[in-house]
């Protein structure tokens, strides 16, 4: 149990997803703008992370790594390198399974969720998840541990940013500056705010 | 050769006037985790050079046969697979380094200069100017890339593309490298003060 809640600790703060790994930075950029919007996104990101996670990891054990297809009697074979396009595939097949049965069961969220779903398919965020877990060899709990942790890290970013550039509104930001250059420079900042969890050991 | 005026902006243009990066804000994500040192950010740049203008040309060969409704799939299966030829030319002569890059070579799939240069240019375009498109915009993404790079390695380690230049005597006059510049924070302040000077210079107006 510790070990997972050690993870989890380490993918939303440590090494949080967006902000040491600069994972999903086009959304965050375009989104962070509104407040309501990143709250949608960030809970489109949590979830399809969260689900995709073990999804990949399922596909990446049992059919494209190496000596996956033991179990086919080809145990020699080695699909590995194919991991980019099967992920991308499994992730955007994915979203469009949660479009439809959000649209089917809930309209209300799916008014809410739906136009960021789409988005969701290209967020690098989620390829990056995917990737990190083969490279960090997780085993399945730990690889959906690790989603969600790495879904509410992002979710944690956007949310700060959101509320940073609505305060901004009101300060006197240098004309040149406007728009993605300071939003950077605040990145930056709320960066080295996460930097002051490394080092801690759980 | 003679270039058409069309062309030619087709190329220049994203270099300063409209680089991706900084102007359009796209294609970020895969770009800032491998700008520690010069060395990963050349190797990068080049590696979304080839994948860009070979997707580029070949999506906009394909454009009369690509099917309007399928067009993502499609797009994002050509980019797959050049990303994928990439990286395993990548893991046979440069070992090191792809180590390095880990997993920021396959993110260029999802990296949103290509598939917006695929979706907004290469689909009503010759193939000829999108291949100028496609390096042109690789171009611009890598000058930022290698910019950002230059900043980080320098303030960072005191080196240049691996090799000495901020002299002994400084290191013993007091002088520290700077180790901000070396994690993730020292990427995004660079390219936020990148992006202003740009816009200084660049006389853009924007919001």
């Amino acid at each position: 149990m510790e070990h997972y809640i050690s993870l989890i600790t380490k993918a939303v703060f440590i090494e949080n997803i967006l902000l040491a790994y600069f994972l999903g930075m086009c959304s965050f950029l375009a989104i962070s703008k509104k407040v309501d919007a990143s709250i949608g996104l960030g809970f489109a990101v949590t979830f399809v992370l969260t689900i995709t996670a073990p999804t990949n990891w399922f596909i990446y054990t049992f059919f494209i790594g190496k000596g996956a297809l033991t179990w086919a009697g080809l145990p020699e074979i080695d699909l590995s390198f194919l991991r980019p396009i099967v992920f991308i595939a499994v992730i955007a097949a994915m979203v469009q399974l949660v479009e439809m049965i959000i649209d089917r069961f809930s309209p209300a969220l799916y008014q809410n969720l739906g136009i960021f779903l789409p988005l969701i398919a290209v967020n690098c965020s989620i390829l990056g998840g995917s990737l990190f877990l083969v490279e960090r060899e997780y085993t399945l709990l730990e690889s959906t541990v690790f989603g969600f942790g790495s879904g509410l890290g992002w979710f944690l970013a956007i949310i700060a940013m959101a509320s940073i550039r609505y305060r901004l509104r009101y300060s006197n930001v240098p004309i040149k500056l406007r728009g993605i250059g300071i939003t950077m420079l605040l990145t930056g900042l709320l960066s080295i705010a996460f930097m002051s969890f490394g080092g801690i050991q759980l | 050769m003679p270039f058409s005026k069309k062309s030619k902006t087709a190329f220049t243009d994203p270099l300063m006037s409209n680089n991706p990066i900084s102007l359009q804000v796209l294609g970020i994500c895969s770009a800032l985790a491998v700008t520690t040192k010069l060395d990963t950010a050349v190797v990068m740049s080049l590696a979304v050079i080839v994948v860009l203008s070979v997707s580029n040309t070949v999506i906009s060969i394909l454009r009369k046969m690509i099917p309007a409704k399928v067009r993502i799939i499609v797009q994002l299966s050509v980019i797959a697979s050049m990303v994928i030829f990439t990286d395993i030319v990548l893991k046979a002569f440069f070992y090191d380094i792809s180590k390095q890059l880990s997993v920021f070579v396959a993110l260029i799939i999802t990296n949103c200069i290509i598939m917006g240069r695929a979706e907004a240019f290469a689909m009503q375009n010759r193939p000829g100017r999108s291949l100028l498109d496609g390096l042109g915009n690789g171009l611009g993404y890598g000058l930022i890339l290698i910019g950002v790079a230059f900043f980080r390695e320098l303030l960072g380690f005191g080196t240049i593309y691996n090799r000495q230049v901020i002299p002994e005597s400084f290191y013993q006059a007091g002088y520290e490298n700077m180790g901000l510049m070396v994690l993730s924070p020292g990427a995004f302040i660079i390219l936020g003060l990148i992006v202003w000077a740009q816009r200084i210079i660049g006389k853009v107006e924007e919001e």
